[in-house]
């Protein structure tokens, strides 16, 4: 009976595993596919070949090589942004007592419960106004304001006890020096965690991008596939080729921070 | 003594220092807008520059437009079916996972989860092909598995009957693994004790999962439920690139994208808020209820 139950669950776990990554080998086996043999039987044995990738550097409009480089850009410059904003303010919100503090945390909380979508036409107007529509900086401080973010970092920060502050403030330290010398080395976790979320937000975003940026020369990973979707339909090789050098940065991200994003993911839910 | 003083004036302002940057970039590029919009749902627009006040015109407008019925029915069925389907899947594989015995506990879940790390434009162009008729890998598989060639005919996303299947189906495979690390981790944190005791007083499997199990995971289920459920009426990316659109008879328009063609695209700003406004008291009312209804409200966090 023992032996059967558990026999049972292998096989579900691997029937469940097998369900999630075979459209993950299928996709890669038909990048390395000739174009005429994207489609032949999963399991036969196809000489493997980098035609596709050829042809998808060679194609001009779109380029994904230049979409390649503002995804990666826009993303790890806004990463950067927000991961300074957010854990300096979450800082802030966890460790001293300010005027408006409480305000600031109900707005905050307001904001997350309705749906960005609500933000675009006024969110676009505004950047229209100020001359940022089609600009890499009007993607980058439009998202620095990651509410998300600081409910993260205050939480984490939350729990690191006010003694080493104060010691360190004896020693002489300014905020700033607790905040980057003590904070920050012991939220590290969270910080790997938050890096990845804020990566992937990016990355994979559409709406936004394909209003905010309007020229070829500015498209995103997102923006440049949906569009060669429309151009190219029967270039399926191509296509999967551009689908797969999309994923694979987020997956080797993924891949080394792991632990730190799984625990970090689940950690506002499950303590509460 | 003057440089004590400095010390004690960084000490005081530092704060208001440190979430100044945030603070402004979040008062610009968000509150305003949230604001903004509320105001703008009362005008018609025409690009950035031009608005005539309307009044309530945008709201009675979408009210009676077929095409938002449409819009918001797609979005209800697709939220609906695809919590219902993927849920039991999460909990499930949870289940099976936060059993002590089971081996490789890391890679089932990183397997599980893999699908999450693709975003839903690039899972829309994979299934895009996956799901083609005669040749697409699901059509093969599923001829295949069954042995019944009437599979390979299956035009997911040319029937209209099949549209909303498809992008439920690809829903499932997408975020099953995102719900299940909710579950696994708060089935890990469940008091052992607690399981030890109602094995003492005899408790089956089955009276184990009520008696213990349940109540403890409560907390995390509500908030697998309410995420879902927000997170499925913004459906946008995966039918735009799944379907290039809303699809056959438009049985593949959600609400979002619905804001977008009729809002956004034509440059009626005020228009595409109104239809935001809309769908975000749609989606509070709904979590509401889904809290009201498990008793968590007091509990919400």
């Amino acid at each position: 009976m023992k032996l059967f139950t558990r026999g049972l669950t292998y096989l579900a776990l691997s029937l469940a595993a097998l369900l999630s990554l075979i459209p993950f080998i299928w996709l890669l086996k038909a990048t390395l596919s000739p174009s005429d043999q994207v489609f032949s039987d999963f399991f036969k044995f196809v000489t493997p070949t980098l035609e596709n990738y050829h042809e998808l550097f060679t194609v001009k409009e779109p380029s994904f090589a230049r979409s390649l480089f503002n995804s990666v850009f826009l993303a790890c410059a806004g990463v950067m942004l927000q991961l300074f904003f957010c854990s300096l303010a979450g800082f802030a919100l966890a460790k001293y007592e300010f005027k408006g503090k409480k305000a600031l945390m109900a707005i905050q909380l307001l904001t997350v419960f309705i749906p960005g979508a609500v933000t675009l036409g006024p969110g676009y107007q505004l950047m229209y106004q100020l001359g940022l529509v089609n600009s890499y900086q009007g993607m980058l401080i439009g998202s620095a304001g990651n509410v998300f973010g600081i409910f993260l970092f205050r939480q984490a920060m939350l729990g690191v006890p006010d003694e080493l502050m104060n010691a360190a403030r004896i020693d002489g330290s300014t905020e700033f020096g607790i905040y980057w010398n003590i904070l920050m080395p012991i939220v590290r976790p969270m910080t790997g965690a938050f890096c990845l979320l804020t990566f992937m937000g990016s990355w994979n975003s559409l709406l936004w991008p394909s209003m905010m940026l309007q020229t070829s020369d500015k498209h995103t990973l997102p923006i440049a596939l949906a569009n060669m979707v429309g151009i190219y339909s029967n270039k399926y090789g191509m296509l999967m080729a551009g689908t797969f050098l999309s994923v694979l940065p987020v997956i080797v991200l993924f891949l080394l921070l792991q632990k730190e994003f799984l625990s970090g993911l689940t950690s506002g839910a499950v303590k509460g | 003594m003057k440089n004590a003083s400095v010390f004690k004036t960084q000490q005081k302002l530092a704060p208001y220092l440190f979430v100044l940057p945030f603070v402004l970039t979040f008062l610009i590029f968000s509150a305003y807008p949230y604001i903004k919009s509320l105001n703008y749902s009362l005008y018609a627009t025409s690009g950035p520059k031009d608005a005539a006040f309307v009044g309530l015109g945008n709201f009675k407008f979408l009210l009676s437009d077929p095409d938002f019925h449409q819009a918001v029915g797609n979005t209800a069925l697709f939220a609906l079916a695809s919590i219902l389907f993927q849920l039991p899947i999460s909990l499930g594989l949870a289940l099976l996972l936060s059993q002590k015995w089971v081996k490789g506990v890391n890679f089932w879940r990183l397997a599980v989860f893999a699908p999450n790390l693709m975003g839903q434009v690039f899972v829309g162009v994979l299934f895009g092909v996956l799901l083609q008729p005669k040749f697409g890998l699901v059509n093969q598989g599923l001829a295949g598995i069954s042995r019944n060639p009437a599979w390979l005919d299956y035009k997911w996303l040319g029937e209209p009957n099949l549209v909303m299947p498809a992008l439920i189906g690809v829903s499932i495979w997408l975020y099953s693994g995102f719900n299940m690390i909710y579950f696994l981790a708060a089935l890990q944190n469940v008091d052992q004790e607690l399981y030890e005791a109602a094995m003492v007083d005899g408790a089956n499997g089955w009276q184990r999962f009520r008696a213990v199990t349940l109540p403890a995971i409560l907390p995390v289920m509500v908030f697998v439920l309410v995420t879902a459920t927000v997170g499925s009426f913004q459906l946008y990316e995966l039918p735009r690139t799944l379907l290039g659109g809303g699809g056959p008879d438009n049985r593949g328009l959600t609400i979002i994208m619905y804001l977008f063609n009729n809002g956004l695209l034509p440059g009626d700003l005020g228009y595409a808020s109104a239809v935001g406004w809309t769908l975000a008291v749609m989606v509070a009312a709904l979590a509401a209820i889904q809290l009201w209804v498990t008793g968590a409200g007091k509990r919400d966090n």
